[in-house]
């Protein structure tokens, strides 16, 4: 403490301790990771070092006596909103270290968030409202490619047959999915947790580009498995496991770089999994080097559905980027069933600051547009739209659906379910809640059977809720809802926002 | 169903608990030579000390033989066994039939051959009625000389220092020779010797003199005379087995059991100190005479008796003394033979008053001794009972005195605290 | 018979189960007071938390059917409840031998620090579940029937 380096004083976190009521039991201790709790044998007492502090909460939350608050570190600079206390940490901390600033998590940034410039509409008098607890009301999604028209003859009890060759779909129980997260990213306790809550909703979960353990082929039915640039983890038998395949071209929040699982987080079980050596490095390259234009991603899709024999639906996960409705376009000319939108919010294991903070568009913008343009060159049903990065709330998955998406990606809500807190340092694999981290002790902390649960309420949970505002607006169907921007109405918004959005402004 | 049950110490105790888990209703007997209820007793020691009273001898509520539908015959000495007959005949008189019999004759002093030996003053110290006859005269007596070196001999001498006598133990070697080595029979007779108590090691007892009224006044030894007005006698126990051998039962130093409890007449049992019966970590024939084996037989014949046929896993050696404020504890084989393969660990602490002893043989723990420090006993226990392997990095934790559950075999762990729930019908 | 298993796998080693051990067993029922004044006078938790590397245990009284310390002890002082299936120990009758801790091979029994007794889990007697159970932030104990 006594020789500690001068620029180490500007740290985030502060830990206040309420002498009265701590204890010293310790728990603290040996909850954080990071070291700023510690026992003092001269002291005889627990001290805490607050320089260290991330901001995790999880000695809050954990300390049986309530003795512990973090909270922000009130270290005043002069005002400036300029030279905001942010970026002078930033300078002080490049200067030390010369590198890159990494972040994890989504961007924290203050960009407009437009979920909350749209409100929802209901019903009044005419069209009266449903209740769903006394009425049917439908979540079932299906996701894939859709048939221009449907061709039926009668058969000779006169009934009709459906003539028409569907392309297989992805059948879901509520348009809500656990976004990809790889096994090396998060720890294998959540993805037996994500595939469980999935099963138990009758949703999927993403296995992220880490490939898939063995143990949870079984969960198969509710597993897309994703292909990325590092490729890890892709084999046949892979491709078979699930009922869609992902390939991932970008993501939210770092658009255009690629991904780095450190060595150290490549246990035995990472290993295998992912198919690289152990305690090696797991690159992803930025680009996919087989794929620099529409025709190749259009090889690579249908060489994947080879693979799986058609059996199942191919969907491209793209980052929004500025041009994402002629990306968009190109995807679903190039034969994708799906296409995946991840806004600039979306979360993530690791990032460099300056990508995470100012590349991308937020995704009601990217979503509006998207949807607008495949319906105006009318290939709106040749593919499924899923769109993750920022949705927080049950009202947030309403607005996309009825801004054209159909159905959500949940990541950073998933992490909170178990726990996590965004204290934004995934990428250390020390992840006090056990979450972003591969050791063996911290990992533990992540019991599936707790964690399940806790993702499977959120699920049931943001479901009723969608089924009461559909029962609101008179809709007894999701698939009434969906790119039904009548349903929507912009507060506090410019022409060409609302524009953008396809949506009026309130009381038009 | 009639069961007899000869002896009221916690093997009898224990055998009505184990033919009353099967047979609810057949009548038992209990025929003691003793007067009293079931008590403790190694609390005897404790007793004299002045560290219980009486109240707290008794092993199990005053309820017991009432509860377990048990008559008593107390104060009645079995005078004579006939298999053939199936009849208990005592020396009162009266005599008893049985379907089944048990044994639990326990153990009784070893007599040393020593002129005086029988005289007023000298005593023994195995059952209560001892105890409660030095209770009338320790406020008087100053002097005590306790004549032997083990476990009776040790209890009886600190019970009487307590009693702020003055006490010499007249040793022949040393002290505890059976559980502990020189180093830890030092520490403890450094210990002992802080206390108070005095020790006349290296010398053999020659004869009890007595005065004029036939009462004890001096040990001679070889190395000079104690004078005392207290003599006790503790050369430690046997096995009583007279009424087994008149019988014509098979008897060795006790009475012969196979892993069923049973002797060599199938319907009669013996548990307890008067048995020789096969020993855990050897597989010889052992006479062993600890309580929880004893408790343990007990409950087995009982089972036995009463119709079951549970074969009875031996007897594990252990004992758990404290001497004046000094815990120890030795557990299986805890001085081995030269050249049979046993490698031993010592850790040694004499100023703390710690030590420990690890006994290891083919990469298990045979047995083990711990002075001072003895809070994670049980988990040394674990490694001797189970035969876990103890590989290289377990021996380092053993040494350093840190046995753990997570040193177990994984196997042996989840079986023991995390066993997959058995399947359940559903409701 | 319901009873408390541990799931290794999930402990994490936090200690929560003792302090809640330590609080229900003591006077003052409230956990800062159990802690800083009467554990000193000699409460002690009942559970004990292994912790080595990776891996952590949080073990207590098993209640065996065949409990070795009911065997051992000289006193009465511990004996099996054949209606609740609990083992039972009354620190009354206790001479402190200490035959138990040594008999239990599971490691379950400790010495009182203060005083010639043990101290050995009983199940919470008071409450539905035990304490050590409802605190485990992490399920890894478990209070149930198998």
């Amino acid at each position: 403490m006594l020789f500690k380096p001068t620029d180490s004083y500007a740290h985030d976190f502060e830990v206040h301790r309420d002498r009265d009521a701590c204890i010293d039991c310790k728990v603290c201790v040996n909850q954080c990771s990071y070291g700023v709790h510690y026992w003092d044998e001269n002291r005889k007492k627990v001290m805490h070092d607050s320089s260290q502090c991330v901001g995790c909460h999880r000695c809050e939350a954990m300390c049986p006596t309530d003795a512990l608050r973090i909270r922000r570190r009130e270290t005043e600079f002069k005002d400036n909103p300029l030279w905001n206390s942010k970026f002078i940490k930033y300078i002080y901390k490049q200067a030390s270290t010369g590198g890159v600033l990494l972040t994890g998590m989504g961007c924290p940034t203050d960009i407009p968030v437009y979920w909350d410039r749209m409100l929802l509409d209901a019903s009044q008098v005419t069209n009266p409202s449903i209740d769903p607890l006394r009425e049917p009301m439908e979540l079932d999604t299906f996701l894939g490619a859709k048939p221009n028209s449907l061709a039926f003859h009668k058969d000779e009890n006169g009934k009709p047959v459906l003539d028409t060759k569907l392309t297989p779909q992805i059948k879901l129980k509520t348009p809500i999915m656990f976004a990809a997260m790889s096994f090396g990213a998060i720890n294998f306790n959540l993805h037996v947790a994500m595939a469980r809550a999935a099963k138990e909703c009758g949703t999927c979960y993403n296995t992220g580009e880490g490939g898939l353990h063995p143990s949870l082929y079984e969960y198969g039915d509710h597993t897309i498995v994703q292909v990325a640039s590092g490729r890890f983890g892709v084999h046949r038998d892979y491709l078979n496991a699930g009922v869609g395949i992902e390939i991932k071209v970008g993501q939210g929040a770092k658009p255009g770089i690629g991904g780095h699982l450190p060595g150290e987080k490549i246990d035995a079980r990472v290993s295998e999994t992912r198919m690289v050596p152990l305690g090696s490095d797991a690159i992803s390259p930025a680009p996919h080097h087989d794929i620099y234009s529409i025709e190749d991603l259009h090889q690579l899709i249908f060489a994947l559905k080879e693979a799986s024999e058609y059996r199942v639906p191919v969907a491209v996960k793209i980052a929004a980027v500025h041009n994402v409705a002629a990306i968009a376009s190109g995807i679903v000319r190039a034969g994708a069933d799906i296409v995946t939108i991840d806004g600039m919010r979306g979360g993530t294991g690791a990032a460099p600051a300056m990508i995470r903070d100012n590349v991308g568009i937020p995704i009601e913008l990217a979503l509006a547009a998207v949807d607008q343009r495949l319906r105006d060159e009318n290939i709106r049903h040749k593919a499924s739209l899923i769109v993750g990065g920022g949705v927080r709330c049950s009202a947030d998955v309403v607005k996309a659906i009825a801004l054209g998406a159909d159905a959500v990606n949940i990541g950073t809500a998933a992490l909170l379910a178990v726990g996590c807190t965004l204290c934004g340092r995934c990428y250390t694999g020390k992840c006090p809640w056990g979450i972003a981290t591969n050791d063996a002790l911290l990992a533990k902390r992540q019991n599936p059977d707790v964690a399940a649960k806790k993702l499977a309420n959120l699920v049931r949970a943001w479901s009723h809720e969608i089924m009461e505002m559909l029962g609101g607006m008179g809709l007894n169907s999701i698939e009434s809802l969906r790119g039904n921007r009548d349903k929507l109405r912009a507060v506090g918004l410019s022409a060409e926002e609302m524009d953008t959005l396809g949506v009026k402004l309130a009381g038009r | 169903m009639q069961y007899i049950i000869i002896g009221n110490g916690v093997a009898a105790v224990a055998a009505v608990e184990g033919i009353r888990e099967k047979d609810r209703t057949g009548a038992i007997r209990i025929i003691s030579e003793e007067p009293y209820p079931t008590y403790g007793r190694p609390l005897i020691s404790y007793y004299l000390a002045g560290k219980i009273d009486r109240d707290r001898l008794w092993y199990r509520p005053e309820s017991f033989y009432k509860d377990h539908g048990v008559e008593l015959s107390l104060g009645v000495r079995v005078a004579s066994l006939d298999p053939k007959a199936r009849t208990v005949a005592c020396a009162d008189g009266s005599s008893y039939s049985y379907d089944k019999l048990l044994l639990a004759t326990g153990g009784r002093p070893t007599e040393i051959d020593l002129p005086g030996a029988g005289g007023e003053g000298v005593y023994r110290f195995t059952t209560l009625s001892d105890a409660e006859a030095l209770l009338k005269v320790v406020d008087k007596a100053k002097k005590a000389v306790v004549v032997g070196a083990g476990l009776i001999a040790l209890k009886s001498a600190e019970a009487l220092l307590m009693r702020k006598l003055d006490v010499t133990m007249v040793v022949r070697s040393r002290i505890m020779r059976n559980y502990f080595d020189e180093e830890a029979g030092g520490l403890l007779l450094k210990h002992l010797e802080a206390k108070g108590l005095k020790f006349l090691q290296g010398a053999t007892p020659k004869e009890i003199t007595l005065d004029q009224k036939g009462r004890a006044s001096k040990v001679e030894t070889s190395q000079g005379d104690l004078s005392a007005d207290i003599v006790i006698m503790a050369a430690g126990v046997s096995p009583e087995a007279t009424l087994a051998k008149a019988a014509g039962l098979a008897v060795n130093r006790g009475v012969v059991v196979d892993e069923f409890l049973a002797t060599s007449d199938p319907d009669i049992y013996a548990a307890g100190d008067c048995t020789e019966a096969t020993d855990m970590i050897t597989g010889e024939l052992e006479v062993l005479p600890i309580w929880p084996k004893a408790y343990n037989q007990g409950l087995y014949a009982g089972r036995n008796m009463a119709g079951g046929k549970t074969a009875h896993p031996g007897g594990l050696p252990m004992n758990s003394i404290n001497y004046y404020g000094l815990p120890t504890m030795s557990v299986g084989i805890v001085n081995p033979p030269e050249g049979q393969g046993f490698e031993v660990e010592r850790m040694v602490d004499e100023e703390g008053e710690r030590y420990r002893k690890l006994v290891i043989k083919n990469g298990r723990l045979a047995g083990f001794v711990l002075i001072g420090d003895i809070e994670k006993s049980g988990l040394f226990t674990s490694f001797v009972k189970f035969g876990f392997p103890v590989t290289e990095d377990i021996r380092e934790k053993l040494k350093r005195g840190e046995p753990s559950v997570l040193l177990w075999p994984e196997e042996f762990f989840e079986e023991t605290w995390n066993p997959r729930p058995t399947a359940q019908p559903i409701a | 018979m319901k009873r408390v298993y541990i799931d290794r796998h999930f402990c994490i080693g936090c200690g929560l189960c003792e302090l809640a051990c330590l609080t229900v067993h003591s006077r003052s029922k409230d956990l800062a007071i159990a802690y800083t004044v009467e554990r000193p006078q000699g409460l002690m938790s009942f559970k004990k938390v292994f912790r080595d590397g990776s891996m952590c245990a949080s073990t207590g009284c098993r209640h065996c059917d065949e409990p070795a310390c009911v065997e051992a002890c000289i006193a009465g002082a511990l004996t099996k409840d054949p209606a609740t299936g609990r083992t039972v120990y009354d620190p009354e009758q206790c001479v402190g031998c200490m035959s138990c801790l040594m008999a239990c091979p599971f490691g379950a029994i400790s010495k009182s620090p203060l005083e010639d007794k043990i101290v050995k889990c009983d199940r919470c007697v008071e409450l539905d579940m035990p304490a050590c159970v409802q605190a485990c932030p992490n399920r890894a104990l478990m209070y149930e029937e198998r």
